[in-house]
């Protein structure tokens, strides 16, 4: 009896050790940061000689009355709104093109995965230059064809839709990556079987590969969804928010609040919203999406 | 044998290097890179000759990026209690650096009248941003102010004198109308004029304010003057040179692209910073000057760039030390050197008479007309929190460049704004 306990004991002991390292590092890198966050959210911004005192929910009363924080956030709606759908899409279509029997498949592959391999800030200063009104790639191609001249970072009505382009181009080819290998653990016996039964190709993709795709779908819109509030480099390189905040997201926001504003109480409090928002959306996806997924 | 040898002499010289390092003292340095050009050689150029020259002392350069990568790193390690003993950072973060009180007036190291003698040598243009409440905070260095670009081949071919820049901002507008092309199906191929508004638009619009004889801040830095009527009128000029005359591309010009845009001859005149001299120098094509920018009431220019500032938390030791070192690098021979190898405007007048200053003056003139417009040339808008202050104004400013507001409008919702943010600081 108590030699089994001691085994069970040991073998806890054990368990917990080799979790330590990585639960060491979760909660020094990833835990304590978001209760540290969360807690000065309720302070003031210490400045000089002025240190920081309680001030309660004063950094939410100020984020509610703040126009630039709400445009963020609706800016960062429409943007995911933007890049998710059409992204998951196209790496779902280029999935099942490379996946197909084609001479250079693998040169294809690799000219999908080229832009996720590219360096973003890199990237972004190349897309300027397309962007950029009368020289610019975009220009000189619509110039051909006789469209008149258009400023697109330069305007409010065309800036964050240049911006969501270039997300879509670098994200499509990252996800296409998780298809691709959910398309190649597919059995082939399925398809056989399939034809057999004379379905037809658009069935066979609607009523196998669509749902034995599932899980892998799940996993891109979780990333997509991150993705779409965590990338901010091409900001910084291509607008800095402007015109006029109208390409300002809410991380790019929060930066600028917490590092040249200097106000990192509200810039705390500016986080905590990312975050809780990023966990409902986390939370929605596993409990509704969970009953459309089904595992093998 | 001759290897064995090295390696004793390598050994041996670390260990001493490690012994004479923990007598010397060490100042680290941080500074941005706003400019083309080798600008991390001079710099380290400059470090070992200084050490040469004082072999008590290690300067440390340690190149951080642009400006706001350099304040972040500054004062997060400042926030953290090991701040650089030295940096260059904007002129206009002085308010910022003092709200902080993350550095120390330059007054406290000055004893004798030579010192004196030194910080009163300054262009007292670049002075106005380094001084407030009575003290010195910022020792001038890479300095810089707007001028105009043109292209001569294009105003040849528009019938121009290709020698004479506009004066006036009405005749800018002439010779940008004259030298605006557009083709059969009437598409402008070709663009008078571009003021770039992307990023900082508040800088070059202090040119066009200044000449209007507006004032856009007190000297207290702590009152704003967005709604004047003199500043209104300036961006309606701005907003015009689209709107009205279509003499430069609309909506928001990118800052970066805009030297592009003069090489591709998109664009016949630019406003831009003298720091890019020696980058349109290498790069243009084609024939090209360099004016004073425009005068409506007056001529004028805010001024740019960065500045000399001493950190708090280093010990008197490593501040005498960093002192030493500004004192030696904003020499006249090395003010000239540095403003010959980037663009920038040697920050004292006897740097202009070194002879090694004269001779490239007198080979390129341009590189003159930054230090004659300097006389017109006011201190860069700067208040406390400057940063967002700074972002009112430049939000309003591109509202109203986009069309979504009227300058009117937009320049009184920016004072509003403005003025909320300033008021802890009455």
């Amino acid at each position: 009896m108590s030699a089994h306990h001691s085994r069970r004991f040991i073998a806890n002991v054990h368990g917990w050790l080799l979790l330590l390292p990585a639960a060491v590092l979760l909660v020094l890198f990833t835990h304590y940061p978001v209760i540290a966050t969360f807690l000065r959210s309720f302070f003031s911004t210490p400045k000089g000689a002025r240190g920081s005192v309680f001030v309660g929910l004063d950094n939410y009363r100020q984020m509610i009355e703040d126009p630039i924080f709400w445009q963020a956030l609706t800016n960062n709606a429409f943007f995911a709104v933007g890049t998710i759908p059409i992204s998951i899409g196209l790496a779902l279509l280029m999935a099942i093109w490379v996946n197909g029997r084609i001479a250079g498949k693998s040169w294809l592959r690799l000219a999908y995965f080229t832009p996720t391999v590219l360096p973003m800030i890199a990237v972004a200063n190349i897309w300027l230059f397309f962007y950029t009104p009368q020289y610019g790639l975009f220009e000189q191609i619509l110039s051909a064809f006789g469209v008149p001249s258009h400023n697109f970072l330069g305007s409010k009505d065309t800036v964050l839709a240049c911006l969501i382009v270039v997300a879509i181009w670098k994200e499509a080819g990252f996800f296409m990556i998780f298809y691709l290998a959910a398309l190649q653990q597919m059995s082939p016996n399925l398809a056989e079987a399939a034809a057999i039964e004379g379905a037809s190709r658009w069935t066979f993709f609607r009523r196998v590969t669509l749902p034995l795709l599932m899980p892998t779908t799940l996993f891109v819109l979780v990333n997509a969804i991150i993705n779409s509030f965590r990338l901010v480099d091409y900001v910084v390189v291509m607008t800095r928010g402007g015109p006029d905040n109208a390409s300002s997201l809410l991380l790019y926001y929060i930066y600028e609040v917490g590092f040249k504003f200097w106000d990192s109480a509200y810039a705390a409090a500016l986080t905590m919203v990312l975050l809780l928002l990023l966990a409902l959306l986390a939370v929605g996806q596993f409990l509704f999406m969970d009953r459309k997924v089904h595992y093998r | 044998m001759k290897l064995a040898m090295r390696v004793f002499l390598a050994a041996l010289g670390l260990f001493l290097g490690a012994g004479l390092a923990r007598a010397q003292t060490e100042i680290s340095f941080f500074y941005p890179v706003a400019v083309g050009g080798p600008v991390t050689k001079t710099i380290d150029g400059f470090a070992a000759d200084f050490e040469k020259e004082n072999p008590g002392i290690k300067v440390k350069p340690i190149y951080a990026g642009s400006y706001q990568d350099t304040i972040v790193k500054a004062l997060t390690a400042h926030k953290s209690g090991e701040p650089p003993v030295t940096s260059v950072l904007l002129s206009t973060d002085m308010y910022t650096l003092i709200d902080e009180e993350a550095i120390v007036p330059i007054d406290n190291f000055v004893a004798t009248a030579e010192d004196k003698a030194w910080l009163a040598s300054f262009y007292p243009a670049f002075m106005a941003n380094s001084r407030t409440g009575g003290k010195t905070w910022g020792v001038p260095f890479q300095r810089s102010t707007i001028v105009l670009y043109w292209n001569k081949e294009l105003f040849k071919e528009a019938g121009l004198d290709p020698n004479r820049p506009p004066a006036t901002w009405a005749e800018m507008v002439d010779y940008a109308q004259k030298l605006t092309r557009k083709d059969a199906s009437g598409k402008v191929t070709q663009y008078g004029v571009q003021i770039p508004s992307s990023g900082f638009p508040y800088w070059l619009f202090q040119g066009l304010t200044t000449e209007n004889d507006a004032m856009l801040m007190n000297d207290a830095g702590n009152e704003v003057y967005f709604d004047k009527p003199g500043v209104i009128e300036a961006v309606q000029y701005w907003v015009d040179l689209s709107k009205k005359h279509g003499v430069q591309p609309a909506g928001i010009a990118e800052w970066g692209t805009t030297p592009r845009d003069f090489f591709e001859k998109k664009i016949a005149m630019m406003w831009t910073t003298t720091g890019n001299l020696t980058n349109v120098k290498t790069n243009a094509k084609f024939d090209f000057g360099v004016a004073m920018l425009p005068s409506n009431k007056r001529r004028g220019s805010p001024t740019g760039g960065g500045n000399f500032y001493i950190f708090k938390k280093s010990s008197p030791q490593q501040q005498q030390a960093a002192f030493k070192f500004i004192k030696w690098i904003t020499s006249p021979q090395r003010a000239a050197q540095w403003g010959i190898d980037t663009g920038y405007v040697a920050v004292r007048a006897d740097a202009f008479e070194t002879p090694v200053m004269k001779q490239y003056v007198a080979g390129f003139p341009p590189a003159a007309v930054a230090r004659d417009q300097l006389q017109f040339a006011v201190a860069e808008f700067s208040t406390h929190d400057n940063q967002r202050v700074t972002k009112a104004l430049n939000d309003g400013l591109q509202a109203a460049l986009t069309g979504t507001k009227t300058a009117e409008q937009a320049m009184k919702d920016a004072q509003r704004e403005a003025e909320r943010l300033l008021r802890p600081y009455k």
